[in-house]
Protein backbone atom coordinates (compact mmCIF):
# COMPACT_ATOMS: atom_id res chain seq x y z
CA UNK A 1 0.00 0.00 0.00
CA UNK A 2 2.96 2.21 -0.81
CA UNK A 3 2.68 5.77 -1.74
CA UNK A 4 5.90 7.88 -2.71
CA UNK A 5 6.39 11.60 -3.84
CA UNK A 6 9.56 12.47 -4.53
CA UNK A 7 11.90 14.58 -6.69
CA UNK A 8 14.52 11.81 -7.04
CA UNK A 9 13.98 9.78 -10.98
CA UNK A 10 12.57 6.13 -10.20
CA UNK A 11 12.82 2.73 -12.44
CA UNK A 12 9.22 1.87 -13.48
CA UNK A 13 10.93 -1.23 -14.24
CA UNK A 14 12.36 -2.10 -11.41
CA UNK A 15 9.47 -1.33 -9.32
CA UNK A 16 7.15 -3.16 -10.95
CA UNK A 17 9.13 -5.68 -10.73
CA UNK A 18 9.43 -5.43 -6.73
CA UNK A 19 6.07 -4.89 -6.71
CA UNK A 20 4.93 -8.12 -8.37
CA UNK A 21 7.43 -9.74 -6.10
CA UNK A 22 5.64 -8.76 -3.22
CA UNK A 23 2.04 -9.72 -3.84
CA UNK A 24 2.06 -13.72 -3.65
CA UNK A 25 -1.64 -14.78 -4.58
CA UNK A 26 -2.55 -12.29 -6.60
CA UNK A 27 -2.86 -13.39 -10.42
CA UNK A 28 -3.22 -10.11 -11.89
CA UNK A 29 -1.01 -7.21 -11.68
CA UNK A 30 -1.46 -3.77 -13.88
CA UNK A 31 0.71 -0.53 -14.10
CA UNK A 32 0.84 2.89 -15.87
CA UNK A 33 3.58 4.73 -16.65
CA UNK A 34 3.20 8.48 -17.37
CA UNK A 35 6.05 10.43 -19.41
CA UNK A 36 7.14 13.90 -20.03
CA UNK A 37 5.46 14.50 -23.56
CA UNK A 38 7.44 16.48 -25.74
CA UNK A 39 5.55 20.01 -27.28
CA UNK A 40 5.27 21.82 -30.17
CA UNK A 41 8.38 23.95 -30.11
CA UNK A 42 10.50 21.55 -28.38
CA UNK A 43 9.23 21.40 -24.46
CA UNK A 44 12.54 22.33 -22.41
CA UNK A 45 11.92 21.26 -19.30
CA UNK A 46 8.64 20.23 -17.29
CA UNK A 47 8.30 21.78 -13.20
CA UNK A 48 5.70 19.93 -11.18
CA UNK A 49 4.79 21.52 -8.11
CA UNK A 50 2.97 20.20 -5.16
CA UNK A 51 1.63 20.87 -1.58
CA UNK A 52 3.77 19.15 0.93
CA UNK A 53 1.36 17.38 2.81
CA UNK A 54 -2.11 17.71 1.12
CA UNK A 55 -0.24 15.29 -1.53
CA UNK A 56 0.49 12.76 0.79
CA UNK A 57 -3.43 12.74 2.17
CA UNK A 58 -5.07 13.43 -0.91
CA UNK A 59 -2.93 10.04 -3.08
CA UNK A 60 -3.60 7.76 0.82
CA UNK A 61 -7.68 8.95 0.39
CA UNK A 62 -7.47 8.09 -3.80
CA UNK A 63 -5.76 4.95 -2.49
CA UNK A 64 -8.50 3.61 0.26
CA UNK A 65 -11.33 4.35 -2.01
CA UNK A 66 -9.59 2.42 -4.28
CA UNK A 67 -8.91 -0.35 -2.06
CA UNK A 68 -12.39 -0.08 -0.95
CA UNK A 69 -14.04 -0.34 -4.42
CA UNK A 70 -12.08 -3.08 -5.85
CA UNK A 71 -10.58 -6.39 -4.11
CA UNK A 72 -7.39 -5.61 -4.62
CA UNK A 73 -3.94 -7.51 -3.29
CA UNK A 74 -1.93 -4.31 -3.28
CA UNK A 75 -1.69 -1.11 -4.96
CA UNK A 76 1.53 1.47 -5.44
CA UNK A 77 1.70 5.16 -6.36
CA UNK A 78 4.72 6.93 -7.36
CA UNK A 79 4.96 10.19 -8.08
CA UNK A 80 7.61 12.85 -8.56
CA UNK A 81 7.61 16.50 -8.33
CA UNK A 82 10.33 19.02 -9.59
CA UNK A 83 11.80 19.64 -13.15
CA UNK A 84 11.92 16.92 -15.49
CA UNK A 85 13.01 16.76 -19.04
CA UNK A 86 10.96 15.07 -22.12
CA UNK A 87 10.84 11.14 -21.83
CA UNK A 88 11.49 11.02 -17.89
CA UNK A 89 8.93 9.15 -15.85
CA UNK A 90 6.55 11.74 -13.91
CA UNK A 91 4.92 8.76 -12.02
CA UNK A 92 3.25 5.30 -11.82
CA UNK A 93 0.78 3.70 -10.46
CA UNK A 94 0.34 -0.55 -10.04
CA UNK A 95 -2.11 -2.88 -8.61
CA UNK A 96 -2.88 -6.27 -7.90
CA UNK A 97 -5.35 -8.64 -7.68
CA UNK A 98 -6.50 -12.07 -7.80
CA UNK A 99 -8.30 -11.32 -11.54
CA UNK A 100 -7.50 -8.63 -13.98
CA UNK A 101 -10.95 -6.56 -13.94
CA UNK A 102 -10.18 -5.20 -10.06
CA UNK A 103 -6.30 -4.64 -11.31
CA UNK A 104 -7.18 -2.90 -14.66
CA UNK A 105 -10.36 -0.83 -13.19
CA UNK A 106 -8.62 0.37 -10.09
CA UNK A 107 -5.74 1.41 -12.15
CA UNK A 108 -8.06 3.28 -14.21
CA UNK A 109 -9.92 5.10 -11.31
CA UNK A 110 -6.58 5.80 -9.37
CA UNK A 111 -5.33 7.84 -12.61
CA UNK A 112 -8.38 9.65 -13.45
CA UNK A 113 -8.70 11.07 -9.83
CA UNK A 114 -4.84 11.72 -9.35
CA UNK A 115 -4.74 13.84 -12.50
CA UNK A 116 -7.56 15.99 -10.95
CA UNK A 117 -8.50 15.52 -7.02
CA UNK A 118 -3.84 15.25 -6.20
CA UNK A 119 -2.29 18.80 -5.67
CA UNK A 120 -0.21 18.90 -8.30
CA UNK A 121 0.39 21.47 -10.95
CA UNK A 122 2.78 21.34 -14.07
CA UNK A 123 4.78 24.18 -15.84
CA UNK A 124 5.98 23.57 -19.64
CA UNK A 125 9.16 25.49 -20.11
CA UNK A 126 9.77 26.26 -24.14
CA UNK A 127 11.88 28.34 -26.15
CA UNK A 128 8.72 30.25 -26.33
CA UNK A 129 8.38 30.93 -22.34
CA UNK A 130 6.57 28.93 -19.18
CA UNK A 131 3.24 27.90 -19.09
CA UNK A 132 0.90 26.37 -16.51
CA UNK A 133 -0.74 23.35 -17.89
CA UNK A 134 -4.39 24.07 -18.09
CA UNK A 135 -6.99 21.34 -16.39
CA UNK A 136 -9.12 19.94 -19.11
CA UNK A 137 -12.57 19.42 -18.95
CA UNK A 138 -12.12 15.87 -19.81
CA UNK A 139 -10.17 14.93 -17.05
CA UNK A 140 -12.93 16.83 -14.49
CA UNK A 141 -15.87 14.79 -16.44
CA UNK A 142 -13.73 11.46 -16.25
CA UNK A 143 -14.80 11.37 -12.56
CA UNK A 144 -18.58 11.09 -13.50
CA UNK A 145 -17.07 7.38 -14.85
CA UNK A 146 -17.11 6.32 -11.33
CA UNK B 1 -4.10 31.54 9.63
CA UNK B 2 -1.83 30.64 7.04
CA UNK B 3 -2.80 31.40 3.82
CA UNK B 4 -0.85 29.29 0.88
CA UNK B 5 -0.58 30.03 -2.92
CA UNK B 6 0.08 27.72 -5.15
CA UNK B 7 1.16 27.48 -8.98
CA UNK B 8 0.22 30.87 -10.95
CA UNK B 9 -1.56 31.74 -8.14
CA UNK B 10 1.60 32.11 -6.05
CA UNK B 11 2.91 33.98 -9.15
CA UNK B 12 0.63 36.75 -8.75
CA UNK B 13 0.33 37.22 -5.94
CA UNK B 14 4.13 36.78 -5.37
CA UNK B 15 4.81 34.52 -2.38
CA UNK B 16 4.22 30.79 -0.91
CA UNK B 17 2.50 31.51 2.19
CA UNK B 18 1.96 34.38 4.26
CA UNK B 19 0.25 34.93 8.13
CA UNK B 20 -3.18 36.62 7.36
CA UNK B 21 -5.41 38.15 10.79
CA UNK B 22 -9.02 37.87 9.47
CA UNK B 23 -12.31 38.07 11.10
CA UNK B 24 -13.92 36.10 8.31
CA UNK B 25 -16.48 33.97 8.50
CA UNK B 26 -16.27 31.85 5.25
CA UNK B 27 -13.67 31.20 2.15
CA UNK B 28 -15.98 34.00 0.17
CA UNK B 29 -15.26 36.83 2.77
CA UNK B 30 -11.28 35.78 3.05
CA UNK B 31 -11.13 36.30 -1.11
CA UNK B 32 -13.23 39.80 -0.61
CA UNK B 33 -10.82 40.61 2.41
CA UNK B 34 -7.45 39.27 0.12
CA UNK B 35 -8.62 41.28 -3.16
CA UNK B 36 -9.04 44.34 -1.06
CA UNK B 37 -5.66 44.20 -0.05
CA UNK B 38 -3.64 45.32 -3.24
CA UNK B 39 -3.42 44.40 -7.05
CA UNK B 40 -1.41 41.61 -7.31
CA UNK B 41 -4.47 39.48 -5.02
CA UNK B 42 -7.49 41.65 -7.12
CA UNK B 43 -5.45 39.76 -9.81
CA UNK B 44 -5.08 36.48 -8.30
CA UNK B 45 -9.03 36.62 -7.05
CA UNK B 46 -10.46 37.85 -10.29
CA UNK B 47 -11.83 34.96 -11.50
CA UNK B 48 -13.05 31.92 -8.58
CA UNK B 49 -14.09 29.81 -10.77
CA UNK B 50 -10.74 29.03 -11.83
CA UNK B 51 -9.28 28.91 -8.47
CA UNK B 52 -9.50 25.65 -5.75
CA UNK B 53 -9.65 26.24 -2.30
CA UNK B 54 -8.34 23.60 0.43
CA UNK B 55 -9.01 24.05 4.20
CA UNK B 56 -6.47 22.16 6.46
CA UNK B 57 -5.39 20.23 3.58
CA UNK B 58 -9.01 18.94 2.42
CA UNK B 59 -10.71 19.91 -0.64
CA UNK B 60 -13.33 22.50 0.01
CA UNK B 61 -15.72 25.11 -1.30
CA UNK B 62 -15.44 28.77 -1.04
CA UNK B 63 -19.02 28.99 0.60
CA UNK B 64 -17.20 26.80 3.52
CA UNK B 65 -16.56 28.10 7.13
CA UNK B 66 -13.44 29.10 8.49
CA UNK B 67 -14.09 28.38 12.45
CA UNK B 68 -11.31 26.62 13.38
CA UNK B 69 -9.34 26.07 10.17
CA UNK B 70 -5.27 26.58 10.99
CA UNK B 71 -4.56 26.58 7.04
CA UNK B 72 -6.21 27.57 3.61
CA UNK B 73 -4.60 27.00 0.13
CA UNK B 74 -5.42 28.65 -2.98
CA UNK B 75 -4.65 27.19 -6.17
CA UNK B 76 -5.63 26.19 -10.11
CA UNK B 77 -7.80 22.98 -10.96
CA UNK B 78 -4.86 20.69 -10.55
CA UNK B 79 -2.78 18.73 -13.18
CA UNK B 80 -1.26 15.91 -11.46
CA UNK B 81 -0.65 12.34 -13.48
Amino acid sequence: MSIRVQSDRFDPGAELNAFSAGVAGAGAVVSFSGLVRDVDGGLQTMEIEHYPGMTEKALAKIRDEAMARWALADVLVIHRYGAMTPGEVIMMVATASRHRKDAFEAADFLMDYLKSRAPFWKKERSGSGADWVAARDEDEDALKRW
Amino acid sequence: MQVLYFAWVRERIGRPREEVQSDAATVAELVEELRGREERYAAAFADLSALRVALDQELSEFTDSLDGVREVAFFPPMTGG
